[in-house]
């Protein structure tokens, strides 16, 4: 249930962007998450049916995925991370901190641990569509 | 696109009285020796106390306090286990022993990660062990953390004074609370440091001798807590903060 928290920062921000923007209800809110994460999708979607207000009560949740690009800052190679290699516990330990990836992750070219996470870290707000 | 994690920082400091951080723009000077000692000191006393670990890339306040085999558990987020009286948390439960080198942008992604889904609960006071420096960890949490108050360690030497005295002039600029400068490790009785800080308009503290049996401490909260550096931190820092 680590994900309920993602779920709540979710639904705060979503809230404060409706209420900036002065919409009455939350009809759409659309999530980015990277598989660097490995956020499960049923336990995220059942933080945003706890945790949402009035607000969101005709709201439809899309979770788009996004693959892990990475990019070695010592020798350029770009890679696609997948949990495959990984054994459990140390999948688990990149989900709580996505950062922790440089600990265990190395280039597969030339082994540095020096690496970018060009895209597919964590969770993304996408977008709200609302009824002003 | 937004990312969400800071909209829910103000959620998650909402029972946490006060957030205390132990700080240095030098390294090697005790701060978490420091922060350590204060955070049992004052689960001692009977407060709600946290301890965290911001020093990502170089954690040591599991090996001062001897933690091994304990994990935080999953609730509603990451609960921080408890430890010798402490809510403790720190990078380490995730990448171990290992060696975790992160530049800037992912010291301040772990840094929101951590503080976006860490459950404290009610704390009386929550004490950061912080990197050194005046870098990434610091400049984010005056951002997000806006009850954030500073206690700053030096040491005797000029080599320490003179960048803790750019970080004093900094925070000042910044209007960021501070409460006093420590002087670590003590070796002489000259004044010269508490002058020069009163004179930057700041509180001195107080000052800590070297304590040479702190060493053999190391993984013994009760060894630590006994010695005369921990007293002295009881009897003038601990009273100081909570005041």
């Amino acid at each position: 249930m680590h994900e309920w928290a993602l779920a709540e920062a979710v639904i705060t921000a979503a809230s404060k962007i409706a209420a900036k923007e002065n919409i009455k209800e939350i009809t759409e809110v659309v999530i980015k998450v990277g598989e660097l994460q490995q956020v499960e999708e049923e336990i995220l979607l059942f933080g945003f049916n706890q945790l949402k207000t009035d607000l969101f009560k005709t709201t439809k949740f899309h979770i788009l995925k996004a693959k892990t690009k990475l990019n070695c800052r010592s020798c350029a190679t770009t890679w696609v991370f997948t949990k495959d290699n990984l054994d459990e516990t140390t999948a688990e330990s990149i989900h709580f901190v996505p950062e922790v990836a440089h600990a265990y992750i190395k280039c597969p070219k030339c082994g540095s641990p020096d690496f970018e996470i060009v895209e597919g870290r964590g969770i993304w707000l996408e977008k709200i569509k609302g009824v002003k | 696109m937004i990312d969400p994690r800071s909209s829910v920082l103000a959620k998650r400091f909402k029972n946490i009285k006060r957030v205390v951080a132990v700080s240095s723009g030098k390294g090697g000077v005790g701060k978490s020796m420091i922060a350590t000692t204060i955070a049992l000191k004052m689960a001692k006393k009977g407060l709600k106390v946290g301890l965290f670990d911001l020093d990502f890339t170089s954690p040591s306040t599991h090996l001062i306090m001897g933690v091994k085999n304990i994990q935080p558990e999953e609730e509603k987020g990451i609960v921080p286990p408890f430890v010798n009286d402490l809510a403790y948390m720190s990078l380490v439960f995730y990448s171990g022993e290992l060696a975790t080198p992160l530049r800037g942008v992912d010291v301040s992604n772990a840094l929101l990660e951590l503080l976006s889904v860490t459950q404290w609960g009610d704390l009386d006071i929550l004490i950061l062990d912080m990197p050194p420096g005046i870098g990434d960890v610091v400049l984010d949490l005056i951002k997000l953390v806006k009850k954030i108050e500073f206690v700053i360690v030096t040491t005797s030497s000029q080599l320490a004074f003179q960048t803790v005295k750019k970080q004093l002039t900094l925070f000042k600029e910044l209007k960021v609370k501070t409460i006093g400068v420590v002087e670590n490790m003590k070796l002489n009785r000259k004044q010269l440091m508490q002058n020069e800080i009163e004179k930057l308009g700041f509180v001195y503290l107080t000052n800590i001798p070297y304590d040479k049996t702190l060493e053999d401490s190391i993984g013994d909260c009760d060894k630590l807590l006994a010695t005369n550096f921990a007293k002295i931190i009881d009897e003038t820092l601990v009273k100081k903060i909570i005041l």
